[in-house]
């Protein structure tokens, strides 16, 4: 995957979440965005994700820039997948139907092919069980991997994630970053917004760390989280070894 | 128990829980109580019983009590398509159209229903030409219950969480989509008990349309008494004939709110 974002700025009335973020990266099959909370990462997804659009600046994934049209927004919406950080699952459908619905609604699949389908990724992410079970039945876990398991059932480019594991104990967030991990093994393109830095450094290729709205460093994951180069680097990350 | 702690309630239902026996003899405490209240008031006023005179008369009881009851389901029914439509229109993009709903809303929600029944009764049906009263008048309750049924269904749809129109949004939801799937289903849920209480609402508010000699349940019962001379004796088969209606849909409003609470 490749990306690019140039001048980038979004503002939420007087506020800055985005201050002219720049950032490229290429031959990425992971990425991963660290950094402070309230710093920018999760503008910054939500912007790649297509679910809100830049102040200004422009952003180009895989070389075609994103659109500010309704439209066109919701079609490169319906080409990518979104994983939130408190699941945003629907709560009056049962597991099985937040997945299958989108696929039947939205990418024209049959029910039966949609059912299908959404069986096969419950299975996949060991939910077979609580497949007809609504979200407030499950746990935080279970309710992220069927999350996932909607994000990737129509076979999207990329998908993004906010802050998935964020809301998790750690047993929950250990399921939860298995089952990502095994998008990865099946090649699937990620952009990652977390606070776990282990799973930062063992799986995404690429790391960028955004705070103050801005892009403070971006390269190799275990270099960048390793041996930082800027001062703002070294301190976010010195704040993680220290407890 | 301490003093206090009787009137301190508790919103842990676990806690107040009991055996099926003691909460009939509570609740039976309770009716005896207000009965001898009831029975102590009766005889300060020295009133004179003459049920025989007004029980002569209870067929035409029970065809007021039918005719409430029509009336009620009809108004009901149309009530639910002028809140749903008023609803749209207070989220449409056409301004006009959104002060239109606005206006309807407000003005019916802000005047008395008397007021309203004069004014469509001798202004608006008669410049329209509708002779029959009854068509009148479940218009006059449609439009009456349309208004507060608007508002319940606006508060369901504002309650949807953004998270959940945000999660519509990264799917690739339309927005007729986003509406039908997401917005509607659990905006009707939520407001399922306040529903149920309006339709208890418009049954009782029905009895004013006696002021244009509806015969319905209350006007029914009002001629029982200028016949008779008498006057409790036809007021309290009027107030249990429509405790009879409310009751029930006031337990189903409870229950659902109960089984709503137990979901999310």
């Amino acid at each position: 995957m490749k990306l690019e974002l140039e001048s980038v700025v979004k503002t939420y009335g007087s506020q800055h979440a985005l201050d002219s973020l720049d950032l490229a990266i290429e031959n990425t099959l992971c990425l991963a965005l660290i950094g402070p909370s309230g710093g920018g990462k999760s503008t910054t997804l939500r912007l790649l994700a297509g679910l809100e659009s830049p102040t200004s600046g422009t952003i180009r994934i895989d070389g075609n820039e994103i659109a500010h049209e309704d439209r066109q927004l919701r079609e490169y919406r319906q080409k990518v997948g979104v994983v939130f950080q408190a699941y945003n699952l629907f709560p009056h459908y049962d597991a099985i139907t937040n997945i299958s619905l989108p696929l039947e609604k939205v990418h024209g699949y049959s029910r039966e092919k949609a059912l299908e389908k959404a069986e096969a990724l419950l299975e996949q992410f060991q939910l077979t069980d609580h497949r007809f079970k609504k979200p407030a039945e499950l746990s935080g876990g279970q309710n992220q991997r069927v999350a996932i398991a909607r994000a990737i059932a129509p076979d999207p480019d990329i998908v993004f994630l906010d802050e998935p594991t964020s809301a998790l104990d750690p047993e929950m967030t250990a399921e939860v970053l298995e089952a990502i991990e095994t998008l990865i093994e099946s090649k699937k393109k990620l952009v990652i917004a977390t606070h776990q830095m282990g799973f930062a450094k063992h799986a995404a290729d690429t790391v960028a760390i955004i705070a103050e709205g801005k892009l403070v460093e971006v390269g190799n994951s275990a270099l960048v989280i390793d041996s930082p180069r800027t001062a703002r680097g070294q301190k976010f990350l010195k704040a993680y070894l220290k407890f | 128990m301490s003093f206090v702690s009787l009137f301190l309630g508790s919103n842990d239902r676990s806690e107040t829980e009991s055996s099926p026996i003691s909460q009939w003899a509570s609740f039976g405490a309770a009716i005896l109580f207000l009965s001898l209240v009831l029975y102590a008031s009766f005889s300060a006023l020295e009133y004179q019983w003459n049920w025989e005179s007004a029980l002569r008369y209870k067929k035409k009881f029970s065809d007021g009590w039918i005719a409430t009851l029509w009336i009620s389901a009809l108004s009901l029914f149309f009530a639910f398509l002028i809140g749903s439509l008023a609803t749209l229109c207070s989220r449409a993009r056409f301004l006009p159209v959104r002060y239109l709903s606005m206006i309807y809303v407000e003005l019916t929600r802000g005047t008395p229903l008397l007021v309203q029944i004069f004014f469509f009764f001798y202004v608006v049906a008669d410049a329209a030409g509708i002779q029959n009263r009854y068509v009148v008048g479940i218009a006059i309750m449609a439009i009456f219950s349309g208004a507060y049924i608007s508002e319940i269904l606006r508060a369901g749809i504002e309650g949807v969480g953004k998270s959940q129109l945000l999660s519509a949004k990264a799917i690739g939801f339309t927005e007729y989509q986003t509406f039908r799937y997401v917005i509607a289903p659990q905006a009707l849920r939520s407001s399922l008990p306040a529903l149920a209480g309006q339709t208890a609402n418009l049954i009782k508010d029905s009895s004013l349309l006696s002021v244009i000699a509806i015969s319905e349940f209350t006007l029914n019962a009002q001629e029982v008494n200028a016949i008779t001379y008498s006057s409790f004796e036809s007021f309290f088969p009027l107030a249990i004939g429509y405790l009879i209606l409310t009751l029930p849909i006031m337990r189903l409003s409870r229950s659902i709110e109960n089984r709503l609470r137990f979901e999310t």
